[in-house]
């Protein structure tokens, strides 16, 4: 059996129609029971790749090989577009629910004030445009089963005389109507997504994706060796080198642009985009991921177009270039790959069908046929529930007629064209809806009258410099009318109008198409006026993405008897769907006027059935009194706005208030501690002033008193005011020092000096008053001379104070005292121990604090503190801090007392100068 | 919504995605040599749908 | 002969006050610490104390609550002595029962006046 046979064929073909057909039912049985399959943001990404249709799997191969890079501009466009999603397409999703819109169409009549005419004006063009785009697809479904089956006979392509029922591609769109009518017209709501649909057509996207690929990777890797072979075959053929250039882009660098803005418009303005865009999006932010993954699918599926072209080409695979996705594998032998690649670009050619069948259908029957039965007033006067059939068939009945008359464009006249040119000759007339629907969500000035005319004069101008000029070159019209104009009048010359010539014909048109289209929407819109419905729609659109705008909330201003207002949704919608609108308020008399916001509900049911421009009619016919007008909703949104402002303005400012509040506090708690701190300083201060000062006093007012005392006595007290006089100076100076030193305001002279010299000339100074003490004084030193930078007055003070220190805290009864001066890496360390009781880890560090005393015990007796202010110390630490180095405590390794250990850094080469002192305030806490 | 930061991020890369498909720079590659073009036009595609990604996937973790 | 006990860390004072006090006629003790004051109380029995507040170990004010403490002592006249001059450490003082408080530097001539005052009263009763 082969994989070619006619029968092998047809049953692969409508087995895989069959299993569209499954996943379909699977979805809505899923969506049914709640369980949506198509909440993700990768199926939406996957259904957006509808824009990929049979057109992409066949005509870009055929493209690539005969205009070179151009093809790829029909998807950089979309990227482009794509990019802008998160901006263009949420707003337009935020509204679409809100308004409960159903097609573009819907959309674009709903955005100037839900015009009856636009409408219908926008469904026509759409009608008009995009059915040769349907064509198309069953051109491209007849055309790959013929060459699949004949092969290696050249096929024409055509099966013209052959009757209809022979034609594979009629029935396909007969099952693909079946198919529409089953999944796409479920419910009546139209703005109701189509669950199953949606996940058939991701899945389409994942099998036409997969079969590119495969004849891609086939051709690339199995018929040459890698791009590297395929390359260097192609570099052989000058010829073929043209291809891979811009020369070979009709129009050059304006051609390229022109196309490329093309693509975008048209992805924007495609009945099928926004579709699956808007209509189906079931999330908001599933359009942030599909920004992204819907360009890499197309990145993807182009990959291979270029290799394919060039293999084509070089092969001589014969042909029309758009075939060569299926001959190139068919001219090796393979029969497996072939038929994966009809069915790639029969998923291809369906998913555009069924989807853009469902956009145009709903299209036809809310914006052409039911205003229509409306106006004339030819539905008849059923009762409940009567009309909701009424539209459901309707719907059916566009769908079955929108495919047969793709198919009757395909059977009469789309031999003419190649894929490629009906394709972009459909890009053309969608991208007509783009200026009204883009402009009319960024510019509430755009108005009805400058969209309707825009619109028409952009289609006219497209008929004429697209449309008719192909029924001229397919035979239909003289071809004289193309060279020389119609009546010989050759400005009106379709492919150069008004002069305009040497572009390619897609830019020409564009160009002029949306010059018109433009320029009429802006310039009527200024010099016209809006109906009071248009300007709060206009409102609507523009302000959509405004925070607290809920359009679901905004009410109907006006009464109707909720009785009326029953029976119209009634006959339209059904008793069902009828008790879900009045669910939320039901237990009112229906003699009662409807509620603002009942009214809403209302009309928004109807308009998911009817589209927004026919519920508005029949609202209105029922309502009696205005709709919410303009001033009403932007006095809604100023108030919403402003009031978001100031709480915005609020917020941050009490933030900043609890900020400065918090920083006060701090400040406040900081003040309060060095208040505290300078209370106790003072405090301490004046108890070691007192000290002194009580025994001179005393001592004084003694030899005051007692003129007769003894010599040795009288000398003795003398001796003592002197002593503690002497005291006093030496504390009032420690603690101007301190104070210096806390202001950051004690200057030393720092200067290149020998720390050991210094330390020898401390130890002569305390030699003799520590004999005296009784205290033995070692010194060791280890270097000889240590050059560093200091204030040598102030660095022998500290000398004799870790000295003096020393002696204090010696043992009792064999005091010794230990100075070490030794080099410590980069600087000296001189270290005082003593032989004393040693100092508490914990306590190390207070020692350092101001007045800090230490409780000295030798074996629980008590004994006199050491003399001293308990400035010392701190001051110490506060001069070896200012010269770079620093005071600590540790353990003595000799003595086994207390340690302390200043180390200061080595001085520079004496050849440098002395460095300035450090500006840095020296705390005496600091280290 | 989106934080201003992103908002403006993504713009300016739709700005640049545009520089780099239309002709002033891409005439630049042609130059370059046969094919150059075509390469030059994936290179940048796949640079923007990367930037893209990660701009819009990356930023809902800010 | 009255026996005056003069508590105070610094030497320098100890030994003025010492000599004050043997001007005034009194038998004098010295300790220089809250433990020494504590222990030559209960052995010598003064009949006045000058108790310095700031005293290394046992403090002014616990020597002084120690005292109050014991009954045979409650009585027991006790100046205070202080180099800090606040108004709160005075009440303290007086709240815990001393009976005078004197604030160094302080003036010699009343000092002893103030001594020789409490001694009086505590005299008169020791008479009666």
């Amino acid at each position: 059996m082969s994989w070619r046979s006619e029968a092998t064929v047809l049953a692969v073909a409508f087995g895989y129609l069959a299993l569209l057909f499954l996943i379909a039912a699977w979805g809505d049985r899923r969506a049914e029971r709640g369980r949506s399959i198509i909440g993700s943001p990768t199926i939406y990404a996957l259904s957006i790749a509808v824009y990929c249709t049979a057109w992409t799997f066949y005509g870009s191969v055929g493209r690539a090989a005969e205009t070179g890079p151009s093809f790829l501009l029909i998807y950089l466009g979309p990227t482009l577009a794509m990019l802008l999603a998160p901006f263009v397409t949420r707003k337009m999703v935020r509204i679409a629910r809100a308004q409960r819109l159903t097609s573009i169409a819907d959309f674009i009549s709903a955005r100037y004030g839900k015009s009856t005419g636009l409408g219908a004006l926008v469904a026509l063009i759409a009608l008009v445009g995009i059915t040769p785009y349907i064509a198309l697809q069953l051109k491209a479904i007849t055309l790959s089963h013929a060459v699949l089956v004949d092969y290696p006979e050249a096929t024409g392509g055509t099966l013209e005389n052959a009757p209809f029922w022979a034609d594979k591609s009629f029935w396909v769109a007969l099952v693909l109507a079946v198919f529409i009518i089953l999944f796409g017209t479920r419910h009546l709501d139209a703005s109701e997504r189509h669950e199953g649909m949606v996940a058939a057509i991701a899945f389409e996207s994942l099998v036409k994706l997969t079969a590119f690929l495969a004849v891609g990777a086939f051709t690339v890797f199995v018929l040459y060796r890698g791009p590297g072979e395929l390359f260097a075959r192609v570099a052989e053929t000058p010829a073929l080198l043209e291809v891979l250039g811009l020369a070979a882009v009709p129009g050059g660098a304006l051609g390229w642009v022109g196309t490329l803005a093309l693509a975008f418009l048209a992805f924007l303005g495609l009945p099928r985009q926004f579709q699956v865009m808007v209509v189906e999006n079931v999330d908001e932010r599933h359009i942030t991921r599909a920004a992204w993954l819907f360009p890499l699918y197309l990145l993807a599926i182009n990959l291979f177009v270029m290799p394919i072209a060039l293999a084509g080409l070089l092969g001589d695979a014969g042909g029309n270039p758009d075939g060569f996705v299926l001959t190139l594998p068919l001219g090796t032998g393979a029969e497996g790959l072939p038929l994966l690649v009809f069915i790639g670009g029969l998923s291809a050619a369906t998913g555009m069908m069924i989807v853009e069948t469902i956009a145009l259908s709903t299209m036809v029957s809310n914006q052409l046929v039911m205003p229509l039965l409306l106006r004339a007033r030819l539905l008849p006067r059923g009762g409940q529930g009567a009309l909701a059939g009424w539209v459901l068939g309707v719907r059916r009945l566009a769908i079955l007629a929108i495919l047969l008359l793709g198919y009757g464009y395909h059977a009469l006249v789309g031999d003419a064209y190649s894929l490629v040119t009906i394709g972009l000759v459909s890009f053309a007339a969608a991208a007509q809806f783009t200026p009204a629907l883009l402009i009319g969500l960024y510019w509430r000035g755009a108005n009805r009258m400058g969209a309707g005319l825009g619109l028409t004069a952009g289609f006219v101008l497209w008929a004429w410099t697209l449309l008719i000029p192909g029924f001229a070159q397919s035979g239909w019209l003289d071809a004289g009318f193309l060279t020389q104009g119609p009546f010989g009048i050759e400005w009106l010359r379709p492919y150069a109008l008004f002069g305009l010539e040497g572009w390619d014909i897609y830019t020409h048109a564009l160009l002029w198409s949306l010059v018109a289209n433009v320029g009429l929407l802006v310039g009527v819109s200024l010099f016209t006026r809006q109906s009071s419905l248009e300007q709060t729609q206009a409102a609507l659109f523009t302000e959509a993405l405004h925070p607290r705008l809920d359009q679901a909330s905004l009410g109907h201003a006006g009464h109707t008897p909720r009785g009326e207002l029953r029976a119209l949704l009634d006959r339209y919608l059904g008793a069902a769907t009828t008790a879900r609108v009045f669910a939320e308020e039901p237990d009112q008399d229906d003699r009662h006027p409807a509620s603002p916001a009942l009214v809403a509900r209302g009309e928004r049911a109807l308009a998911g059935a009817l589209g927004s421009a026919s519920a508005r009619v029949l609202i209105d016919s029922v309502v009696r009194g205005e709709a919410l007008d303009l001033p009403a909703l932007l006095s809604i949104l100023d108030t919403t706005s402003e009031t978001l402002e100031m709480n915005r303005r609020l917020e941050q400012k009490s933030r900043e208030l609890e900020r400065a509040g918090e920083a006060l506090r701090e400040a406040n708690e900081r003040l309060r501690e060095l208040d505290r701190l300078k209370d106790e300083f003072v405090a301490m201060v004046s108890h070691e002033l007192r000290t002194p000062l009580t025994s001179i006093r005393a001592f004084a007012e003694i030899l005051r008193d007692h003129r007769d005392l003894p010599d040795d006595k009288r000398e003795h007290f003398l001796e003592v005011v002197v002593r503690e006089s002497q005291r006093l100076s030496r504390l009032i100076e420690e603690i101007l020092d301190l104070a210096r030193l806390e202001s950051g305001r004690l200057t030393l002279h720092p200067e290149r000096l020998d720390l050991a010299e210094l330390a020898r000339r401390g130890v002569e100074a305390m030699q003799r008053p520590l004999e005296e003490r009784g205290i033995t004084l070692e010194v060791a030193f280890e270097a000889d001379a240590a050059p560093v930078i200091g204030d040598p007055d102030r660095l022998e003070q500290v000398v004799i104070n870790l000295l003096d220190n020393a002696g204090k805290f010696a043992d009792a009864t064999a005091p010794r005292v230990r100075l070490t001066l030794a080099r410590h890496k980069r600087g000296f360390r001189l270290a005082v121990e003593d032989n004393g009781a040693g100092i508490a880890e914990d306590e190390r560090e207070r020692v350092f604090e101001k007045f800090h005393q230490i409780q000295h015990q030798d074996d629980g007796a008590p004994r006199a503190r050491p003399r001293g202010s308990g400035l010392g110390l701190p001051i110490s630490r506060g001069i070896v801090a200012h010269l770079g180095g620093r005071l600590w405590v540790e353990d003595a390794p000799t003595l086994g007392g207390a340690c302390l250990v200043m180390e200061l850094p080595e001085a520079p080469d004496d050849d440098a100068a002395p460095p300035t002192p450090p500006t840095a305030p020296a705390s005496p806490a600091a280290e | 919504m989106m934080p201003t930061r992103r908002k403006e991020r993504l713009i300016a890369l739709i700005i640049l995605a545009t520089l780099l498909f239309t002709p002033p720079l891409l005439l630049v590659t042609e130059r370059l040599g046969p094919g150059a073009l075509t390469l030059s036009v994936f290179l940048a595609w796949a640079a923007v749908i990367a930037l893209a990604a990660w701009l819009l996937e990356g930023g809902r973790r800010e | 002969m009255t026996k005056v006990l003069v508590v105070d860390d610094e030497p320098n004072i100890v030994l003025s006050l010492e000599f004050l006090m043997q001007q005034a006629g009194f038998e004098v003790m010295t300790a220089e610490d809250g433990e020494t004051a504590l222990t030559r109380v209960a052995e010598t029995r003064p009949d006045l104390v000058l108790l310095d507040i700031s005293l290394p170990g046992i403090g002014g004010f616990d020597v002084l609550e120690r005292l109050r403490a014991d009954p045979d002592l409650a009585r027991l006249p006790v100046i205070m002595l202080t180099a800090h001059g606040r108004e709160v450490e005075r009440e303290k003082g007086l709240a815990l029962g001393a009976d005078d408080y004197v604030t160094k530097p302080f003036s010699t001539r009343e000092l002893v006046e103030r001594v020789k005052a409490l001694l009086g009263e505590a005299g008169q009763e020791g008479a009666s």
